[in-house]
């Protein structure tokens, strides 16, 4: 039962420019067992989105192995490849700009199914797309609708019901409710959730909003500038942090609750650049624990069962915090 | 008698008239406001919460917009029926606004430091130098070093740019200050600086301030008040604890509900049914009705303004029958 379905070893993303190389994702590795979701956050530019798509190898990988059902598809020719992406899909951040304009829902949905050839005819292929509709809670009598006529809900699940055409077993969710509203996007978590239950699928869900992340997700990896520095199980890594990056991050959730005023970390400075980063610990600029052990880079070490951390001063600082 | 309020709203009303049909964006709202508070006007995209405030500046595009109003009075001052020459002066120095969207906030090719004296140049009496002077000081307060001063927006980080527009809201001091989602699209630990930064200067000049926002999480950390909006309306306001410990409205209930509690994961969420009403076309009575767990027939008529307590009202007729209350579960 407990097998992984994604493994993803050392992988590595970086892109030349004028200005330097950027490591976008340095060195990250993670695996995710079947039907988990593991919950990817970090701020803008940490590299959470190029894993996700060199995962699906939409961007090629520089370098590592993702090992998904027991084979490595960074070494799948194209042919393979194609076959292999028929079980590994993606829900996009934006419902606006992902939908061709030009094309009705039902063709939408239809498109991988034509693409692949899993079903020939048209009346089988719209009965296939009905019942994808109904699966996502889209009414029948949208199906000749354009995205246009939608609200980002409803465009969301038709992205999802896009994604579930292939019939995949695992799913990268980037940031599929962060352009909705709160109430709309209670509803497509809980379709998510629902969907997960009863066709037993995997997610990697990308976010940077850590109340969703910790509805949605088994485990949860916080990057920070191309680098995991905290995996965890959701439950204690929101009831144990134990990185500095992930202790401000939780602490800076606005919470709407009156009695759970605590007190704030807040970090000073911005993300700094990911082109060519020296040897030393990424947060260090920014960190406010940091000192010369951190000019080396960490590595992730186990500080409990499936809890891993990267920072150079947590022997000290565990200290600390258990002294506060 | 009211004296005490720096914004006093009556019966606003702002409609797009448009070829497509009449787009009612706000119906008929009431917002008071008093002198040094901050209120959090909350609500879904499309629930009038930007219309409202560009309605306080006079800045909605008429064409198409229409806008009536019984009393729009800001410190006093009628503002529906002022000049624009009198309205120029009141813009930027009692009331100024900052947008949402840093990006686009800023004009390109001026540096941040002409943009901050501009402001403090037209509405104060100094001279050009002064006002630059003065702007410098501006941006070590919002903490930037002033050296940056003649640098281009596009120098800028999205946090930064954000912290510029608050420079230049707040350089000459206003008495009112809406900030319509100031932090929707920076990153968290980010957003937890402007909070701090809005909160201490808010302090620092006794600035009232009009929070816009759908995160509840923020209204709970900076505001005083909460106003809840549907369809163009407030639909409850109160005190944080009247709104967030009391609540009344069932759309403020389901609010609630659909946020992701960080301490229960296991539970479902409980999202409210159905969509926001369309703007062209809203159902009679209560605009919520529709999607309402408690609506009944007395709801297809037209809503008032109920008073729980002195602070707290809720639109909703239900509140009429005795008895009828909601039990939001509690957050734990």
């Amino acid at each position: 039962m407990d097998e992984n379905l994604l493994e993803v070893k050392n992988l590595k993303k970086y892109f030349r420019t004028k200005h330097g190389t950027v490591h976008a994702v340095d060195d990250v590795s993670f695996t995710i067992k079947k039907g988990k979701t593991l919950g990817l956050v970090g701020e803008s530019g940490c590299g959470k989105t190029t894993t996700g798509r060199a995962i699906l190898r939409l961007t090629e990988p520089t370098s590592g192995q993702i090992i998904f059902n027991g084979r490595d598809i960074c070494t799948l020719s194209k042919r393979e490849l194609k076959k292999a992406r028929r079980d590994m899909q993606l829900v996009f951040q934006d419902p606006y700009s992902s939908l061709d304009p030009r094309k009705t829902v039902s063709q939408i949905i239809a498109e991988p199914i034509k693409a692949n050839k899993l079903i020939k005819g048209k009346e089988q292929i719209d009965e296939r797309v009905n019942s994808l509709m109904q699966t996502v809670g889209l009414a029948p009598r949208l199906f000749n609708t354009y995205p246009h006529e939608l609200d980002g809900g409803r465009r969301q699940r038709v992205g999802i019901a896009r994604a579930l055409a292939m019939e995949p077993h695992f799913i990268v969710c980037d940031e599929p409710v962060s352009a909705l509203d709160v109430s709309i996007q209670a509803q497509i978590l809980n379709l998510l959730k629902t969907l997960q239950a009863e066709m037993g699928l995997t997610f990697i869900f990308i976010t940077h909003d850590l109340s969703v992340v910790n509805h949605f997700s088994d485990d949860i990896a916080v990057m920070y500038l191309g680098k995991i520095v905290e995996m965890a199980p959701s439950e204690e890594l929101f009831s144990n942090p134990r990185h500095p990056y992930t202790q401000a991050l939780l602490s800076a959730i606005p919470v709407p609750d009156l009695s759970a005023k605590r007190e704030r970390i807040i970090i000073k400075g911005e993300i700094v650049s990911p082109i060519d980063p020296p040897d030393e610990c990424r947060f260090y600029k920014r960190c406010s624990y940091a000192c010369d052990a951190c000019r080396k880079t960490p590595q992730l070490e186990e500080v409990c069962p499936g809890h891993f951390v990267a920072c150079n001063r947590l022997e000290e600082l565990g200290n600390l915090n258990t002294v506060k | 008698m009211d004296n005490n309020l720096i914004l006093d709203i009556e019966n606003l009303v702002v409609r797009f008239e448009t070829d497509d049909g009449t787009v009612r964006a706000v119906n008929g709202l009431n917002l008071q406001l008093e002198k040094g508070h901050a209120v959090g006007l909350v609500g879904e995209t499309g629930a009038g919460k930007t219309t409202t405030a560009l309605s306080i500046l006079r800045l909605v595009p008429d064409p198409p917009g229409v806008v009536e109003c019984e009393k729009l009075l800001l410190d006093g001052q009628d503002i529906i029926n002022m000049p624009i020459k009198d309205l120029e002066k009141i813009r930027g120095k009692d009331v100024s606004m900052i947008f949402q969207d840093p990006m686009t906030a800023l004009n390109p090719v001026f540096t941040v430091g002409e943009q901050i004296a501009e402001s403090i140049f037209l509405h104060e009496d100094v001279s050009k130098a002064e006002a630059y002077k003065r702007a410098l000081d501006m941006l070590e307060l919002v903490g930037i070093p002033a050296e940056r001063a003649n640098e281009y927006p596009h120098q800028f980080s999205g946090g930064m740019k954000q912290r510029v527009i608050i420079a230049i809201a707040l350089a000459c001091h206003p008495k009112l200050l809406i900030a319509d989602e100031p932090t929707t699209a920076l990153d968290v630990t980010i957003q937890a600086q402007m909070l701090d930064l809005i909160r201490s200067l808010r302090e620092k000049y006794s600035t009232s301030l009009i929070m816009i926002t759908h995160d509840l999480g923020i209204v709970a950390e900076i505001c005083d008040e909460v106003a809840v909006m549907y369809a163009g309306n407030v639909i409850e306001k109160g005190t944080l604890e009247d709104v967030f410990n009391r609540t009344k409205h069932p759309y403020t209930e389901g609010l609630f509900n659909s946020i992701p509690n960080l301490n229960d994961r296991k539970v479902m969420l409980t999202p409210i049914k159905g969509f926001t009403p369309d703007p062209t076309n809203l159902p009679p009575g209560c605009a919520f009705e529709p999607r309402c767990p408690y609506a009944c027939e007395n709801c297809l008529k037209e809503q008032k303004d109920i008073y729980i307590s002195d602070t707290h009202f809720v639109r909703c007729s239900r509140y009429e029958e005795d008895g009828f209350s909601i039990d939001r579960k509690e957050i734990q």
